[in-house]
């Protein structure tokens, strides 16, 4: 079925973006899977739109919805990093493993905002007017929250590793 | 004005749009040329790139993961299994409450103590949408393409004459017809359900029930059961229920075609 076929290629992305965004692996799919069964419940509301493409942006919408209603509701959304990183198809080399322990320990100390403005961008690499559509704010909200988030990226990576992370892999 | 005489101000919205390649051809050259006088901005641009490319590398192996069952689960789609699952749930209960609702109608003023047997009507014809309607093989056991057996059939068992409206042009082609057994001997023991699908697939059920006792005629009356709307009326011998879901169908296509049937029953 065509529907679900469009939902199902969406959600390495979206499993993808939770995990970068929650931290961890666990509570990335129980978001995901929320996502799933509210982007199903509503799915005729999307079907007008249907010519225009993969239901990506929507699917990232229902996403956002969720998680900013979490944090409304109190719950423990934040940031919390695995203990273990995410299992690499390929062994990491130790640089890497310590660079993307440094990278979870930095996303972690951005606001959720930022954190999502930098991983919709920077991860999923969607554009600046998808994003303005998927967070519900005009693009210049976009652009400054960008700049905040990647400003305090780059401020706490160099803390931390004293600028030798960035520089690894320029 | 021509643009290129006069070169834009490269502002931090480019330097970002940069990093992201986002940036088109001639725009992209402009930004490079200007980024290679201005070091301390080349290098904001490059730490915003590592910024991604670290990104992917954390994160990127998720894509090749193979996905959690649960998450398939979740997507697969609610108008097949899930959904009706749940409208079996949903039958169930009311089978369940079925006394409650008699109780309800009993309270309705309107109602003669002769119509009583009426409030089951909706309900059995609800059921009887929610079993069949969803039946992609066997919908009918008499098809549409042997209409006239299916009338004499329906109408011997039913003890009266009885023929499928036709509703072609309110959109809906007749599938066929099924006999049901009814509510036993007081209300007459056989049910005729004749089936109805759009081109989009929706199906509409016409439940009809022998009420046996006498000509009366009700104005039309609407219920909501599980999901399933409908429309239903005693005219002459017969008991009419036109059933629909509730989220296929509004109300007031559901009161256009009763009114088509009405009228095709009282030419």
């Amino acid at each position: 079925m065509h529907s679900r076929d469009a939902i199902v290629a969406e959600i390495p992305r979206l499993r993808r973006y939770a995990h970068a965004l929650l931290g961890e692996a666990n509570r990335a799919d129980d978001l995901v899977q929320d996502t799933l069964e509210r982007a199903l419940s509503r799915w005729r509301l999307w079907q007008p739109l249907r010519g225009q493409g993969t239901p990506r942006a929507w699917l990232f919408a229902i996403m956002h919805n969720l998680f900013i209603n979490q944090i409304k509701a109190g719950k423990a959304v934040e940031f919390r990093p695995d203990d273990e990183l995410p299992d690499l198809p390929t062994r990491p080399t130790q640089e890497d493993a310590l660079g993307l322990r440094d990278l979870t320990r930095a996303l972690a100390s951005l606001p959720g905002d930022q954190r999502e403005i930098l991983l919709l961008i920077g991860l999923e690499e969607l554009s600046y007017q998808e994003a303005a559509k998927v967070l519900g704010v005009p693009i210049g909200t976009v652009m400054s929250r960008l700049s905040r988030a990647r400003a305090r990226l780059r401020g706490v990576l160099d803390e931390e590793t004293g600028g030798g992370l960035l520089k690894v892999i320029k | 004005m021509n643009p290129q005489s006069i070169p834009t101000p490269i502002g931090e919205d480019d330097l970002h749009a940069q990093a992201d390649g986002r940036l088109a051809g001639p725009r992209r050259l402009e930004v490079d040329h200007w980024l290679a006088s201005h070091p301390q901005e080349a290098g904001q641009v490059a730490a915003w790139r590592a910024q991604n490319a670290l990104l992917h590398r954390a994160y990127d192996n998720i894509l090749d993961a193979p996905l959690p069952a649960r998450l398939l689960d979740a997507s697969r789609p609610a108008a097949a299994a899930n959904h009706w699952s749940w409208r079996i749930a949903a039958v169930v209960a009311w089978l369940a409450v079925g006394g409650v609702i008699g109780y309800w109608l009993r309270g309705d003023a309107g109602l003669s103590p002769d119509s009583r047997g009426l409030a089951s009507l909706p309900h059995q014809a609800a059921i009887a949408h929610a079993v069949y309607s969803p039946e992609v093989r066997h919908p009918v056991e008499v098809g549409a393409e042997q209409e006239a057996h299916l009338s004499a059939w329906l109408s011997k068992r039913l003890g009266g004459p009885l023929k499928p409206p036709h509703l072609e042009n309110a959109g809906y082609a007749l599938v066929g017809g099924r006999l049901l057994p009814g509510e036993g001997a007081a209300g007459g023991g056989a049910v005729a359900q004749f089936m109805y699908q759009a081109t989009n697939g929706r199906r509409l059920t016409l439940y009809v029930r022998n009420d046996a006792s006498g000509s009366r005629e009700t104005a039309f009356r609407t219920a909501e059961e599980g999901g399933i709307r409908v429309f239903y009326w005693l005219d002459g011998r017969f008991g009419y229920a036109l059933s629909g879901e509730s989220a296929a169908f509004t109300s007031a296509e559901l009161l256009r075609v009763a009114t088509l049937i009405y009228r095709q029953i009282n030419p």
